[in-house]
């Protein structure tokens, strides 16, 4: 007999007919009586006092129903308790081009741009700085973008872990260099739409494309100042987040605060060049690494500086750079690490949370310095790792939980898979494999408000005809969590998937969730779901122990039957067990929860909250390329990918999510830049943002790994953001052993591959210390 | 702007709007006929999200003047299959993950129903070359490729008339 009957199955996701009949609703889709349409005016300016706001014109216009300005919202907000220095329209100066002044609420879109045109605001300049190295020498701080952030320094951190002294004093082989990443953003395919809608009692429905209804149920209540009682958000089917729509994004609150305004529904949809400047994607990072080896290849000691441009505002940013020091460690055995984080502040758009959270820039460079050196080791860079393995279960130097580790078996896998013994170092010029690993969290164990509250709660009911009905808190937004909770609570009553309907992300039906971010929904709604069935098993086999004249110990529920594991003839069908149950109590309702394990939340130092989780996600890669040394044209071919998700509850959505983060890696390695000229974004489309089409992406080939984790619900951690960041080294490594060059700058583009090749060429004493990182401020 | 009426053969059916006549396909699918199906996802016809057919080739409705295809027939995702049904392209895109967000759905749809009525036997890099023009964000095109295989699997077993109605018959409704 199977191991499970519906757990592992690919079940196709459920709302899968919704999506391909073109009958699904997203945000913009959505139309009520009398919706007036929502636009808001942006600032022209990176810098700028604002003087004076003169809406009188605007408001004068015909169809015109409302105009709001800072006055109508002054409270500040920001999805960090720390970083509350946002405001949804600004009244002293503007920190960015696109940076929100005032919006207008109109019968049409075209009403409500022609009044932006109408709204007179008076601007005096100030001195914009663009260069997170730049910013970080300002020491006028009239010219400060926040006034309480001297020298622009939103947050910095500094850990040491371990005797750092003493590892590279025992290190044989020590190498250091400097490494860049280019700002790169989500591009979901939907952009941003909210639709507020204000209910004749005075209260407020706000439907938008939200990662995290409750975080913008909190923001809404703070801005509008109403009870979040008073405040109903609801997720409609959401068209990719990747981060970018995990914090409250400003066109929300606007949409809410015109409704509350003009008492009319309004909604706003961003273009996709709003899209672009409403970012929150990831920063552009400068990173310093020194990594000490031993002869045999182990690491002694690491040390790592990152300075991170952050945009105008706080955002995700503490985050964000947390994550790249304390995830250097629980993939590979790292003794002693120092790291110095600089999170700046820059008059561009905010960045965020993306797809890998922090992790990503840290892991190109940490794996390209493993690249290296495994040669000067005269090591295979495979058997490097190998040499550097964590034996888990485990405590890190920065005092993670390592509970399950499946990246020794990820590396044999690709290693096997991609024929990388017959090629690495043998295939012919111009031709190359590379490889690299990384990890990322099954959900965080702290919650970004800290309460001892849970992060997540399910409710099951259910009805009369044995219809079960999940209410959860947790967003579907593509990735098919929906899908794996209703497979989870099916195995555990026993019954088919097609018997459960799943209600889920609306706050005035669903219990609190926090949200669709990194990588926590299948572990932590996941585990609510599996408490919350047994709540609910445990009492149908009560009631069925009465009808069936049994212990309910001995029970089982299976096909659709619960019966005794004694006498499987002893047995009632579902239906029956669930009348039998509403006959003894009248209502059949369960919950269920998840907090992580205190054991899970890692140390006690400052910056120590972000980074724990209860457990980690792994992968390794290998990628063919091909580089035309006359051209530096960078081909992919193929990327063997294998991903430790502990179990794969659902192999179809995990391959899919797996294939998805390496393309978004692939992206970013090889063509994804956001280009910046005094503070206005060069690329604000998708045409010359060049996210990648299928003429350029390469053949993925993904090993699901299944480690089992003993705290993940049947097993299963995070599957949809682990296999990102490895692949970006994967590609740099592969560049090298094509035509032996390294890049240490993302995006890898031929300029750059030509520019190292040409470099090579020269007579090694001219030769210049070149990192191939570019100066700052070029691009 | 002075509004124009506009007949439009749309799915098989025969609609009257009042519309300005620089009003773009896309918006009076959207706006106009309540079709949400296809879906705006850029400014600048990059995207591909809202493709339909336009006698039977695959077009962007968010550059093409609602007014200039007043005689056309116009096929949008919500038109592939009748209502209750889905095209075998529907169902192989439902069943091997093609949709994730679902978002570049109905483009890709279009495409690929427009590449499997010209070739009903494409290559690897056939499909590639045709999906070409639509974006997706979300699965890397692997699972896209496997829900064209399928589709095409579900396609020869199904008769044209039944499961994938033809535009041409279309208009004599």
């Amino acid at each position: 007999m199977a191991e499970f009957s519906v757990i592992g199955k690919p079940l196709p996701m459920t709302d899968a007919r919704a999506k391909v009949t073109g009958l699904g609703k997203y945000a913009d889709d959505l139309v009520v009586p009398g919706m007036l349409m929502g636009k808001i005016l942006h600032s022209p300016y990176p810098h700028a006092r604002i003087r004076r706001i003169d809406t009188t014109r605007a408001e004068a216009l015909p169809g015109v129903k409302a105009v709001a300005t800072g006055r109508d919202a002054p409270n500040p907000y920001g999805i960090l308790p720390i970083g509350h220095d946002e405001r949804v329209f600004q009244t002293d100066k503007v920190r960015y081009i696109g940076d929100n002044v005032a919006a207008v609420a109109a019968t049409s879109l075209d009403v409500a741009e022609q009044a932006l045109a109408l709204i007179d605001v008076e601007y005096e300049p100030l001195p914009a700085v663009f260069d997170p190295l730049e910013a970080m020498q300002v020491e006028n701080p009239e010219h400060w973008i926040h006034s309480n952030k001297p020298r622009n320094i939103e947050k910095e951190y500094h850990h040491v872990f371990g005797d750092v002294e003493r590892g590279f004093a025992e290190a044989e082989i020590i190498h250091a260099e400097r490494f860049y990443a280019g700002e790169v953003t989500h591009a979901a395919m939907e952009p941003h739409a909210t639709l507020a809608v204000w209910e004749p009692d005075e209260r407020l429905t706000v439907y938008s494309s939200t990662q995290v209804p409750y975080y913008l149920q909190r923001t809404l209540s703070n801005v509008c100042e109403m009870p979040m009682s008073h405040i109903r958000v609801v997720k409609p089917l959401v068209g990719g987040g990747f981060g970018g729509k995990s914090e409250v994004i400003p066109l929300e609150v606007a949409a809410a605060v015109l409704a509350k305004k003009a008492r009319r529904p309004v909604k706003i949809t961003y273009t996709r060049e709003e899209v672009f400047y409403a970012h929150r994607g990831r920063p552009s990072s400068y990173m310093d690494l020194k990594v000490g080896i031993t002869r045999e290849g182990r690491i002694t000691a690491v040390e790592a500086r990152m300075v991170q441009d952050g945009g105008a505002y706080c955002g995700y940013g503490p985050v964000t750079v947390l994550y790249s020091g304390n995830l250097l460690h629980a993939i590979y055995d790292i003794p002693a690490a120092r790291y110095d984080g600089y999170r700046v502040l820059t008059n561009k758009p905010a960045c965020g949370a993306m797809r890998g959270h922090g992790t990503v820039n840290m892991r190109f460079a940490f794996e390209c310095m493993l690249d290296v050196l495994a040669e000067k080791a005269g090591l295979d860079p495979v058997e490097l790792r190998r040499r550097n393995l964590l034996r888990a279960p485990c405590i890190t130097a920065n005092q993670l939980r390592v509970t399950s580790y499946g990246l020794p078996e990820c590396i044999e896998r690709v290693v096997e898979r991609s024929g990388w013994s017959a090629k690495r170092g043998k295939l012919p010029f111009g031709r190359g494999i590379g490889m690299a690993c990384s990890h990322y969290v099954s959900g965080a164990a702290n919650p970004i408000i800290r309460s001892n509250m849970p992060h997540t709660t399910v409710h099951i009911k259910v009805d009369r005809d044995a219809g079960v009905t999940v209410y959860t808190g947790a967003s579907e937004i593509g990735q098919g969590s929906d899908t794996v909770q209703i497979q989870i609570v099916a195995e555990v009553l026993g019954v088919r998937p097609e018997r459960i309907r799943l209600v889920a992300a609306d706050t005035e039906l669903t219990p609190v969730d926090l949200g669709s971010y990194s990588s926590r929904v299948t572990f932590m709604a996941g585990n609510a779901c599996l408490e919350a069935a047994r709540n609910l098993r445990a009492q149908l086999f009560d009631a069925a122990a009465k009808k069936l004249d049994c212990a309910p110990e001995v029970l089982e529920a299976l096909d659709e039957r619960i019966f005794s594991r004694h006498d499987r003839e002893r047995s009632l069908r579902f239906e029956e067990a669930v009348a039998a149950a509403l006959e003894s109590q009248g209502a059949l309702v369960a919950k269920g929860t998840y907090a992580p394990p205190e054991e899970a939340r890692g140390g006690t130092f400052k910056g120590a909250g972000v980074g724990p989780s209860p457990a980690y996600s792994y992968s390794a890669q290998t990628a063919e390329v091909s580089v035309d040394p006359e051209t530096g044209q960078l081909t992919v071919h193929r990327i063997v990918v294998a991903h430790d998700c502990g179990r794969a509850l659902n192999p179809l959505t995990v391959e899919g999510q797996v294939e998805g983060s390496v393309y978004m890696g692939f992206g970013q390695a090889v063509q994804e830049e956001m280009i910046w000229r005094n503070g206005r974004l060069m690329n604000p489309s998708l045409l010359e943002y060049r996210i990648p089409t299928t003429l350029e992406t390469p053949l993925i080939e993904s090993i699901i790994v299944e480690s089992r984790d003993p705290e993940g619900p049947f097993g299963a951690k995070e599957a949809g953001e682990g296999s990102l960041a490895a692949t970006l080294p994967a590609i740099a490594s592969a560049v090298y052993d094509a035509v032996g060059v390294r890049i240490h700058s993302l995006p890898i583009t031929p300029e750059k591959i030509l520019a190292a090749l040409q470099e090579k060429r020269r007579p090694a004493a001219r030769r210049a210390e070149d990192s191939g990182v570019p100066p700052r401020g070029e691009r | 702007m002075e509004k124009i009426l506009l007949k439009l053969c749309v799915n098989g059916e025969i609609y009257q709007v009042a519309v300005p006549p620089n009003k773009l396909l896309l918006d009076v699918l959207r706006e106009d006929l309540g079709l949400t199906g296809s879906k705006r996802g850029c400014d600048d016809s990059s995207c591909g999200c809202c493709a339909v057919l336009i006698d039977g080739t695959p077009m962007l409705s968010c550059v093409a003047l609602a007014a200039s295809y007043a005689g056309a027939e116009i096929t949008t995702v919500e038109g592939l299959a009748p209502p209750g049904e889905l095209h075998p392209v529907q169902e192989g895109f439902a069943v091997s993950g093609g949709a994730q967000c679902g978002y570049c759905t109905p483009g890709f749809l279009i495409s690929t129903k427009a590449l499997l009525d010209r070739n009903p036997e494409p290559t690897l890099e056939e499909i590639r070359e045709a999906l070409s023009s639509n974006l997706c964000r979300c699965t890397g095109y692997m699972q896209i490729y496997e829900s064209v295989r399928l589709a095409l699997e579900r396609w020869k077993q199904v008769p044209r008339a039944a499961g994938a109605r033809q535009p041409a018959a279309q208009g004599s409704q």
